[in-house]
């Protein structure tokens, strides 16, 4: 209360937007996301852009000039394992740097979590979802089955009317963050037009390029002490060409996957090989064999669930 | 008459930014809230009606507030109060509860003497609305 009441007496009459920028630790989380995240430049574009928006804002609310608290509900769109999650949690991050979430933290959801098995079940349950959700992000996955538009009588309709009220009424409480495949979410959204128009951000997850995968998979692998000789690396890149042009590619978790498979392979390589004591490098060492001997190589796919089990 | 049980009861009614407050820093303790009402202020009547479940998880002291609104316009006269519930083990109990809401006027309690064998005296008392 007092903080405003002075903020109305001292008239600000210059405002530094770089520093502004330095010390409202934005510049940490972009660096940070740029760090940490491959690729996605037009996501981090974005995300700058929403950035500079939010200090300008702010600098303006701090000038006295009119302001008004910007619609800040995005969706993101991108195939499997674009990194929507993970940039989901930055954003949290820095809305609560920038003062526009009061606590900042991320409440993932899916269908199950909002839409109930009867009637009366449904409201209760998102609205208790929305209530921990409040002071911070929602994120829902896969926000198109909350609508089924085969069957009339779904609940997911009714989760959908509170979530739009909370929306509207609570924007300075909440933001939310829809994701999904970018074809099911236009699906989605055209049939329900009153969430486009109160979504500012339309944000598109490109898909990851090979360079790129393989950038990551020497950051997951590197983050596990783990590492590739040269012809191992040699190798997952010709992986990560191959496994792209077959069903079910899955970006970063696909990639995730074949590294947790390499090293299933090079535990076993090690006990079968191994004569006498091993030393660190060798168990940190990923060489090419255990990739090679992947089934993408000989031409099946890659079984998501693992060696031993039947295929359907 | 002014029924004062739990805590600030001596204190002039709580503002909705001094129940958020309050309600913040239940939250940053971990307890859950939970909002109870009733229309009988009797002491003995300790066992309100819930509105809603308690309130696990939250984080912010908005999703009670909502809540309180809600159960305000669905009994604007009667008494609501806020229990802040610990779920450690060891305590598992309510460690803070407040009223926040009372009726435009609130019943008297009248109290009643029976004479008992002997000497003896019962007292009893009952709410009366004036």
């Amino acid at each position: 209360m007092s903080e405003t009441a002075a903020q109305a007496n001292t008239v600000v009459t210059h405002v530094n937007l770089a520093e502004e920028f330095e010390n409202s630790g934005v510049a940490e989380i972009l660096t940070e996301l740029d760090r940490e995240l491959v690729g996605l430049k037009p996501v981090k574009q974005r995300i700058r852009e929403i950035a500079a928006l939010l200090i300008v804002e702010r600098a303006r609310k701090s000038m006295g000039l009119a302001h008004d608290t910007p619609t800040l509900h995005m969706s993101f769109t991108g195939n499997p394992g674009t990194g929507k999650t993970t940039v989901a949690l930055k954003m949290a991050g820095l809305l609560h740097r920038l003062g526009y979430v009061r606590k900042g933290h991320l409440v993932s959801v899916t269908r199950d979590d909002l839409v109930g098995q009867y009637i009366g079940h449904t409201a209760p349950k998102t609205k208790d979802v929305l209530k921990r959700a409040l002071g911070g992000v929602l994120f829902i996955d896969e926000a198109y089955y909350l609508y089924r538009p085969d069957n009339e009588r779904d609940y997911g309709q009714e989760a959908i009317e509170i979530l739009l009220q909370v929306m509207e009424n609570n924007r300075d409480d909440l933001v939310v963050i829809l994701a999904g495949y970018a074809d099911r979410m236009d699906k989605f959204f055209t049939s329900n037009p009153g969430f486009r128009s109160r979504i500012a951000h339309h944000i598109d997850f490109p898909d990851y390029e090979d360079g790129e995968l393989l950038s990551i998979a020497g950051n997951m692998l590197g983050s596990q002490n783990y590492m590739f000789d040269d012809a191992a690396a040699k190798a997952f890149a010709e992986y990560i060409t191959m496994r792209r042009s077959q069903p079910h590619f899955a970006n970063a978790r696909s990639i995730r996957n074949a590294l947790d498979r390499a090293r299933l392979r090079q535990a076993n390589r090690l006990f079968e090989s191994a004569t006498g004591p091993v030393d660190a490098k060798a168990l940190s060492t990923i060489s090419e064999v255990d990739i090679r001997k992947s089934r993408v190589f000989s031409g099946g796919l890659d079984d998501p669930m693992g060696p031993g089990r039947p295929r359907s | 008459m002014r029924i004062t049980q739990g805590c600030f009861s001596f204190l002039p009614d709580l503002t909705d930014t001094q129940i958020t407050a309050q309600v913040e820093y239940c939250l940053s303790r971990g307890w859950a809230v939970g909002i109870e009402y009733t229309d009988d202020p009797h002491p003995r009547n300790t066992y309100w009606s819930m509105f809603g479940h308690p309130m696990f998880d939250l984080k912010d002291a908005k999703g009670v507030m909502m809540e309180l609104d809600e159960c305000r316009k669905a009994h604007p006269d009667h008494y609501i109060r806020l229990n802040a519930f610990d779920s450690t083990r060891g305590w598992e109990t309510v460690m803070m509860s407040f009223i926040v809401n009372r009726p435009k006027i609130e019943p008297e309690l009248d109290m009643t003497r029976t004479d008992i064998k002997g000497r003896s005296q019962r007292y009893s008392w009952k709410p009366v609305s004036r």
